[in-house]
């Protein structure tokens, strides 16, 4: 199963080294592969070196791609993570 | 100007430009693997990460426990850097397809990734390069391990300035361009605090975060006596300090007087003053602060940082030269301690969550038997040149010191069958450093010639205190009542067994405790060269009787503080009263 999802970083200090970590943690409690692409870039999204690269400040537009059994779930964690009021 | 407060090391004040061993880059050239070689390659490349991780989670935990949670938390960001996949799996593959070492396909994936970093437009993510840096450099010195070099050509005389220094690291020191330590972590029986002290360069330890505060070429003080480093000082006070150096060189000259006179109390008792040394070329230091002879010749490091073990031939050579510069004075040669924070830079030892209750000393040789037994030979053969004595470090309990006594007869029969000769008299005796052995050592008393106490490892493994770690550094007391208690069984139940006793650790160079020691019964003191002339100042103005006095006192008291205040007092009344003035 391939999901796709575009999902705008509204928190004010973007997707910084702190969120990128939980995002990472999130990410690889799944079995499938998690890229995330911004632009023309994708990366990893289980890895804390490439997420960071992105540079995801306030008010950029991320698209998530989640292929494998579980992705559902993973997809509706993320989601959850970034849209949350205040990324921690 | 900065000053900084540590832990004084090594006596002597030194000053002159820094060099910085952690901010090192380290060069790692292109080198080709064998198809053969990859799944090792990988796996080297994964215990680095192990290891490099064990290390980071150890520096969170104590930041966040001294400083506070937020600050442990970056060094969670350093965590997912090592636990990153993609890097990770992109430094696997390409070791696979490049047939490369891991050393330089990860160091090039790294410079990647910062270079990637350093393009951002975000100020705060720029910054993070330097934490992904630290982790990278972290890594590839776990990778490149003990091979690394860079101590051993300094262009001019520096202050070596260091997180830590590791044996491996000061055996391939440059001596002579070495003139001051100053270090993150240690107390004063770490290694960096040992080597100082044998070597005579004036150390400061545990000074907490000292690399981070410093540059390359820095000026820096280090201040032996005080525990204190000054970085770029005011010319006022590097004044101030050339003017205590030349005083300090006055004080050691003057203890100097002492190298030829006998160690003996005023009352007649003679205490044989031995020296503790590591390599065969500090004999000369030996000789010249006076030493009665070699306490502890600790030839694990004749092992390290090299790449083939030593043959019986090499080793036998080495042995004898120390054995032959010391003549007529006797030697004490301690079979290897490998293990604890000494390796193998060749075996691969396997790596332990406790390494100083692990596989080491006395229990590696006693695996190992062929590997021990070229050892026993090397240093029958030595002891056919003047007064060697033989001593198995680790000994926990009889058994132990059975088997190697077995080995060493073996050994004496092969040499035998080879027609070589050896002291068929030396003595052999059995370092006692674990709490089991100074309890039983009435039986193990029947074993051997003689007892040498090991307080480095005994106080250690007595009060449950890793010597590393600074935190719980206050608990390692030399003077708890129940060290003193320990020294006290030992020594009285080798002289019940008719064997003589000396002891070989930090403690025996504390000129406050040495009345103590003294007084207990001890036969032998063994310590760092540049401590005998003052240990033997002090020996020479108490009375035996007076000492036994004092350790009987001394062993009514309550606390290793309380001891420790009135042997302050007691110290300056010998004094005083030894002082020409007061003495007609």
């Amino acid at each position: 199963m391939l999901l796709k999802k575009k999902i705008e970083i509204k928190s004010l200090q973007g997707l910084h080294a702190r969120p990128a970590s939980l995002f990472v943690k999130i990410a690889n409690q799944f079995e499938s592969d998690i890229t995330v692409c911004k632009d023309s870039e994708s990366v990893n999204g289980k890895s804390i070196m490439g997420l960071l690269t992105l540079a995801a400040n306030r008010g950029s537009t991320l698209e998530i791609q989640i292929s494998g059994e579980d992705a559902l779930q993973a997809m509706k964690a993320l989601e959850e993570f970034l849209t949350a009021e205040e990324l921690r | 100007m900065k000053i900084f407060k540590g832990i004084a090391a090594s006596p002597g004040i030194a000053f002159g430009k820094v060099h910085l061993v952690d901010s090192e880059e380290i060069a790692i050239p292109k080198i080709s693997i064998k198809e053969s070689s990859i799944p090792k390659e990988i796996t080297r490349f994964q215990e680095a990460l192990t290891k490099t991780r064990a290390e980071i989670l150890a520096i969170r935990d104590k930041i966040s426990r001294e400083i506070g949670q937020e600050h442990g938390d970056i060094f969670n960001a350093h965590l997912m850097v090592i636990e990153d996949r993609a890097l990770i799996e992109e430094v696997m593959e390409k070791i696979k397809k490049e047939k490369l070492t891991s050393e330089y396909v990860f160091s090039h994936v790294l410079k990647r990734y910062v270079q990637s970093f350093l393009k951002i437009d975000d100020e705060y993510l720029r910054e993070r390069v330097s934490d992904i840096n630290d982790v990278g450099r972290r890594i590839l010195r776990n990778l490149v391990g003990a091979n690394k070099t860079s101590l051993g050509d300094l262009p001019e005389k520096m202050i070596i300035v260091a997180y830590d220094l590791s044996p491996s690291d000061t055996a391939v020191m440059h001596r002579k361009n070495v003139i001051g330590f100053a270090t993150d972590i240690g107390g004063r029986t770490s290694h960096t605090a040992i080597m100082a002290k044998s070597l005579e360069i004036p150390a400061v330890v545990g000074l907490q975060m000292i690399t981070g505060q410093v540059k390359e070429g820095d000026v820096m003080i280090v201040d032996g006596l005080e525990g204190v480093a000054i970085v770029n000082p005011t010319p006022g006070e590097l004044q101030k300090y050339k003017q205590l150096q030349t005083r300090h060189h006055e004080f050691s000259r003057g203890l100097k007087k002492f190298k030829d006179l006998p160690c003996v109390t005023l009352d007649g008792r003679r205490i044989e003053l031995a020296a503790n040394i590591e390599l065969p070329e500090e004999t000369a230091s030996v000789l010249s602060h006076g030493a009665d002879g070699i306490g502890l010749y600790r030839t694990e490091f004749l092992y390290m940082n090299r790449q083939g073990l030593p043959d019986e031939e090499e080793q036998y050579q080495a042995y004898k030269k120390v054995v032959m510069e010391m003549t007529p004075k006797p030697v004490i040669a301690r079979t290897f301690d490998l293990g604890g924070d000494k390796f193998l830079s060749h075996l691969e030892m396997p790596h332990e969550m406790n390494p100083f209750l692990g596989w080491r000393a006395i229990r590696f040789c006693l695996a190992s038997p062929e590997i021990f037994k070229v050892q026993l030979r090397a240093i029958l053969r030595a002891s056919a040149h003047g007064k060697l004595r033989i001593m198995y470090p680790m000994i926990s309990g009889v058994g132990e010191l059975c088997q190697a006594n077995k080995l060493l007869e073996e050994a004496r029969n092969e040499l035998r069958a080879r027609k070589i000769h050896f002291d068929e008299k030396m003595e052999v005796g059995a370092m006692i450093e674990i709490p089991s052995a100074a309890l039983t050592c009435d039986i193990l008393a029947t074993e051997v010639d003689f007892f040498s106490i090991g307080t480095n490892d005994l106080i250690q493994y007595a009060l449950a205190v890793d010597r590393i770690n600074e935190k719980i550094a206050y608990l390692y007391e030399p003077s708890q009542p129940a060290i003193l208690r320990l020294l006290k069984t030992i020594i009285e139940t080798g002289h019940s067994k008719k064997i003589w006793v000396g002891i070989c650790g930090e403690m025996a160079g504390d000129p406050l405790l040495t009345p103590v020691l003294v007084g207990l019964g001890l036969d032998e003191i063994s310590t760092s060269p540049v401590m005998i002339p003052e240990i033997k100042k002090i020996i020479r103005q108490m009375d035996y009787e007076e000492a036994k006095e004092i350790a009987q006192y001394v062993l009514t008291l309550r606390t290793g503080a309380e001891i420790m205040t009135y042997l302050k007092q007691k110290y300056l009344s010998i004094l005083k009263e030894a002082s020409p003035k007061n003495k007609p």
